[in-house]
C-alpha cells in the first residue's frame, strides 16, 4: 500500500466543509463549546477564505424575511417555498431557517458585508426576499468571522486541504470521518462525538452543455462533488427529495445570473419571434394542479414554459435587457443630466451583477461586444444540479425543531435534535439537508448555526467518545488509497499513462457517468425527459460503472481527490435515478419529465420520496413519507 | 485556458511562505512548478474562472482568457482588489474600455467580531441561537407553541 502517514485527531464536534453552512456552524459552535468546555474541529478541502459555492462572491442575498419590520411573516416564507416546490417541502425545517435567517444577515452586515441601502437607510430589495449587496468579498468576510470564532475562543482548530471521503461508524452512531491531505502523503482519521456535514451539493453528475474548455463553467461550482450525499448515504442516513434536481435558466453558456434582470430591472424574456412564453403558454399552467395558479409561478414551471418554446423551434430565448434598461431610464427622459446619470448607474449595476459572482459572463459580453442597454442576450436552461439550498431539494432527511411541530407532525418530523439525520450524531446543513429549499447563502449559514447548536446539545447529552474499530479504519485507508496503488502497479504496462487496460483515470470515469446521466436520466441531450426503461438502463450502466470504480487510477494526490469526487458523484447519481424511478408521476416538469407518467398525481404522490442505503447489506430501500403542514 | 500565468511576472512567490494561487484555488488547480519556479493551471477544463488566483497574485501575473470553446477572442476582464474596494477594467473585443469600482467591505480586514456586538440570551435548550434574540431585531424568537 502507498506509504501514507496516519494522523488521528480527536474532537468533540467535527464540522465537515468550509462553505456557508460550515461557517455558520463554526460561529455558533464556538460559543456553545466554549461555555461547555468542548472542542470543535473544522475540515475544509480548500482554503476557507474562498471555498464553497460563494467562493467567487455573490451579488445578492436571496433569503431575508424582514421579520423585524413586519415586512413578511415566517408563514409567508413557508408558503412561498412550498408552492415553488410543487407542495413538497418540510414546513418545520423551512420555518426554522426563516426565523433565524434575518439574524444571520444582520451579523453579515456587522462583520463588514456591504448591503445596499436606500436614502432612508433601509435595505434595497432585488425582490420580495432578496437584498442587493456588494458581494465580491462575501465569503472572505463570512469565513473571517468563522475563523475568528473558532481560533480566538481557543476551542477550535481548522484543517484546510484535507479531502474527506467518508464516515466512520460505531454501530448506528457516527464516530468520525476519514480522508487524506491533498498536499502531503497523510491519511487522516477524525474521531468525534458528533459530526456536522456541510460539504455542499453536486455538480458534473450530468454532462454540462459546454464540454471543451468550458466544461468547468458549470452554474454551480465544479468542486461541489456530492461529498455530502455520499457521506450521509454511506453512514446509512435516510435521504429525501433525491429526485428534486435543479435546473437554472441563466444567460446562455457563461451562466450569468438572471435574478437582477427579472426582479430588479423587470426585464421580459421573449422567444425568437418576440413572443412571451410566460404569457402565450399561460394555459399550460392549468395542468399542474394548484401550483400552476400561485404567484410567483414555481421556478420549474417557468423553466418548462421556456423549454416548450425551444422544443417547438421558437428559440433562442432572449432576456430583453435593452428594453428593460430603456424603460427604467425613460422616467428621466425630460432631464438630460438625470437621464445620463441614471443610465450610467444602471450600466454599473448590470455589470456588477456579473463581476461579483459570474465573471465569465462579463468576459462573454465584452468578447461579443454586448452592451446590455443596447442588445438582448440569450438565456437557456442549464444542466441539472443537486442543490437543496436553491430551488432543488435533495439532501438528508433530518429532524425538525421541537417547538415548530404540531400534534400532526411530531411523530414523523421530530426525533430529538434539530437537523440531525436518521443516523445518531450526524447533523446536516446547507445542501446536505433536504426538503428545506430556498435557503441560499444566508439560510445555509443560519441552518449551519441551527445544526451546530443542536449538535453541541447532543454531545452534552451523549458525552461519550464513540468506539472506532481500528481494523475498519485500516480497511478504509486501503480502499481510499487504492487508486494510487493501482496506478503504481500498472503504470509501466503502456507507453501512455492515460490509456491503460488495468485502470480508468478519474476524468474519463466522470465522462462515463455524465454520458449515462445525460442520455438515460434526463440530461440536456434527452431534453430533460425520462421513462422507466431509460431509468432502468441507467441503473444497469451505473452498476457497471460502480464495479469499475474499483479500478480507478491516480498518479498523484490531486487525481486521488478527483477519483473520490467522482465516486461521490456516482452515488448521488444512483440515488437520483432510483428516486425518479420510484416516483411514478411528473411533478416538476421543468426539472425532469417522466414521459411514461406525464401528469401530476396529487392523490398518490403528494408525499416525500425518500431512500436509504444499507451499508451492511448494500440494499436500497425506497420509502414514502407524508407531507404535513404546520401552519 | 481559463486562468494562465505570465512567466515574466510570476516569481513563484519565492519570498512568501506559500504560493498564493496554489493556496487559494478552490478547485486545487493552481500548482507551482518547482523547477521553473512558475505557477500553472493543471486542468483548465475544471476552472470556474472564479478569479481568486488572479485577485490574490502579489505580482499580478495571472489573467483569464475566456473559455475557448464558446468565448470569442480578444476580451480581457482585469480586477485590482484593495482592502476595501475592487476596480474592474473590462476591455471589449472591439477595443472599448469600461471601468467599474465597487466597495467590498465596510470594516477593516480581519476585524469581524463573531457576535457583532449582539448579546446572547438563550441557553442550550432554547430555540434562540448565539446572539439571539438581539440579532434578530425582535424581542423574542418566533415559535409555534406558546
Amino acid at each position: 500500500m502507498a506509504n501514507f502517514e496516519n494522523v488521528t485527531v480527536e474532537t468533540d464536534l467535527l464540522i465537515l466543509g468550509g462553505g456557508m453552512s460550515a461557517c455558520g456552524a463554526s460561529v455558533e459552535a464556538a460559543y456553545w463549546a466554549k461555555k461547555n468546555g468542548l472542542k470543535v474541529t473544522l475540515v475544509d478541502k480548500a482554503a476557507m477564505d474562498r471555498s464553497g459555492a460563494v467562493a467567487m462572491g455573490l451579488s445578492a442575498i436571496n433569503q431575508y424575511v424582514g421579520l423585524k419590520d413586519g415586512a413578511n411573516s415566517v408563514k409567508d416564507y413557508v408558503d412561498y417555498v412550498r408552492n415553488d416546490l410543487m407542495g413538497v417541502t418540510r414546513e418545520d425545517l423551512v420555518a426554522n431557517i426563516a426565523r433565524h435567517v434575518d439574524s444571520t444577515v444582520h451579523l453579515f452586515e456587522k462583520w463588514g458585508l456591504p448591503i445596499w441601502k436606500d436614502e432612508k437607510g433601509a435595505y434595497v430589495h432585488e425582490g420580495r426576499w432578496q437584498l442587493m449587496i456588494n458581494g465580491e468579498s462575501y465569503k472572505v468576510i463570512v469565513a473571517e468571522a468563522a475563523k475568528n470564532a473558532l481560533l480566538q475562543s481557543g476551542v477550535g482548530q481548522i484543517f484546510e486541504r484535507i479531502f474527506i471521503v467518508g464516515p466512520v461508524m460505531d454501530g448506528d452512531r457516527i464516530a468520525g470521518a476519514v480522508g487524506f491531505s491533498v498536499r502531503e502523503n497523510k491519511f487522516y482519521t477524525f474521531k468525534a462525538k458528533a459530526v456536522l456535514a456541510g460539504m455542499g451539493g453536486a455538480v458534473h453528475v450530468f454532462k454540462p452543455r459546454s464540454s471543451g474548455e468550458g466544461l468547468g463553467r458549470a452554474w454551480y461550482p465544479p468542486w461541489n462533488s456530492g461529498s455530502s450525499a455520499y457521506f450521509t448515504l454511506k453512514a446509512g442516513a435516510e435521504m429525501t427529495c433525491q429526485e428534486v434536481r435543479f435546473i437554472p435558466v441563466r444567460f446562455k453558456d457563461a451562466y450569468g445570473p438572471v435574478g437582477a434582470w427579472f426582479l430588479l430591472f423587470k426585464s421580459r424574456a421573449t422567444n425568437a419571434m418576440g413572443g412571451e412564453y410566460m404569457v402565450e403558454r399561460k394555459p399550460e399552467l392549468e395542468n399542474w394542479g394548484p401550483y400552476g395558479r400561485v404567484k410567483p409561478i414555481p421556478a420549474n414551471l417557468r423553466n418548462y414554459l421556456g423549454m416548450l418554446d425551444c422544443t417547438d423551434g421558437k428559440g433562442p430565448l432572449f432576456m430583453r435587457t435593452e428594453e428593460a434598461i430603456q424603460k427604467i431610464a425613460e422616467q428621466f427622459k425630460d432631464d438630460e443630466k438625470a437621464y445620463k446619470k441614471k443610465m450610467k448607474e444602471l450600466e454599473s449595476e448590470a455589470w456588477e451583477d456579473f463581476l461579483d459572482m459570474t465573471i465569465s459572463q462579463a468576459i462573454l459580453w465584452a468578447a461579443s461586444n454586448v452592451q446590455p442597454e443596447e442588445k438582448s442576450s440569450e438565456i437557456a436552461a442549464a444542466e441539472p444540479y443537486f442543490i437543496g439550498s436553491h430551488s432543488g431539494a435533495s439532501g438528508a432527511w433530518v429532524s425538525g425543531p421541537a417547538d415548530l411541530q404540531t400534534a400532526g407532525t411530531k411523530n414523523d418530523y421530530f426525533w430529538g435534535y434539530d437537523n440531525m439525520s436518521t443516523v445518531k450524531g450526524l447533523f446536516c446543513a446547507g445542501d446536505a439537508s433536504g426538503a428545506s429549499s430556498h435557503k441560499f447563502s444566508s439560510g445555509s449559514h443560519a441552518e449551519g448555526r441551527i445544526a451546530a447548536k443542536a449538535a453541541v446539545k447532543f454531545i452534552l447529552e451523549n458525552n461519550t467518545m464513540p468506539k472506532v474499530d481500528q481494523a475498519a479504519v485500516d480497511a478504509l485507508k486501503a480502499e481510499i488509497l487504492k487508486p494510487i496503488d493501482t496506478f503504481e502497479a500498472f503504470k509501466n504496462a503502456t507507453t501512455d499513462s492515460e490509456v491503460n487496460p488495468n485502470y480508468i483515470k478519474p476524468k474519463m470515469f466522470m465522462f462515463r457517468l455524465q454520458k449515462i446521466m445525460d442520455e438515460y436520466a434526463g440530461g440536456v441531450t434527452s431534453n430533460f425527459t425520462v421513462n422507466k426503461a431509460q431509468l432502468e438502463r441507467a441503473l444497469e450502466l451505473l452498476a457497471l460503472l460502480k464495479e469499475d470504480s474499483d479500478k480507478l487510477g491516480a498518479s498523484n494526490l490531486h487525481e486521488l481527490m478527483r477519483c473520490w469526487e467522482n465516486v461521490q458523484r456516482m452515488w448521488q447519481a444512483e440515488a437520483h435515478v432510483r428516486t425518479m424511478l420510484f416516483r411514478e408521476e411528473t411533478r416538476w416538469p421543468g426539472y425532469y419529465f417522466r414521459a411514461d407518467k406525464p401528469k401530476i398525481d396529487e392523490q398518490n404522490w403528494l408525499c416525500f420520496a425518500n431512500c436509504k442505503y444499507d451499508p451492511k447489506n448494500g440494499n436500497w430501500e425506497m420509502i414514502k413519507r407524508p407531507i404535513h403542514r404546520i401552519f | 485556458m481559463p486562468s494562465y500565468v505570465n512567466p515574466e511576472k510570476c516569481d513563484g512567490c519565492k519570498a512568501l511562505d506559500k504560493t498564493a494561487c496554489q493556496y487559494i484555488c478552490p478547485n486545487d488547480l493552481m500548482v507551482l512548478d518547482k523547477e521553473k519556479m512558475k505557477a500553472f493551471n493543471r486542468d483548465v477544463a475544471m476552472c470556474w474562472e472564479c478569479y481568486n488566483c488572479v485577485k490574490i497574485c502579489p505580482t499580478q501575473a495571472i489573467e483569464i482568457r475566456g473559455y475557448a470553446d464558446f468565448v470569442p477572442m480578444g476580451a480581457q476582464v482585469t480586477p485590482l482588489r484593495s482592502t476595501d474596494s475592487i476596480m474592474w477594467t473590462v476591455k471589449f473585443r472591439n477595443g472599448m474600455l469600461k471601468r467599474f469600482k465597487f466597495p467590498i467591505r465596510t470594516t477593516a480586514e480581519g476585524s469581524a467580531v463573531p457576535d457583532g456586538g449582539f448579546e446572547t440570551k438563550g441557553d442550550i435548550n432554547s430555540p434562540a441561537l448565539f446572539t439571539e434574540p438581539a440579532s434578530t431585531g425582535m424581542a423574542e424568537v418566533f415559535t409555534l407553541n406558546k
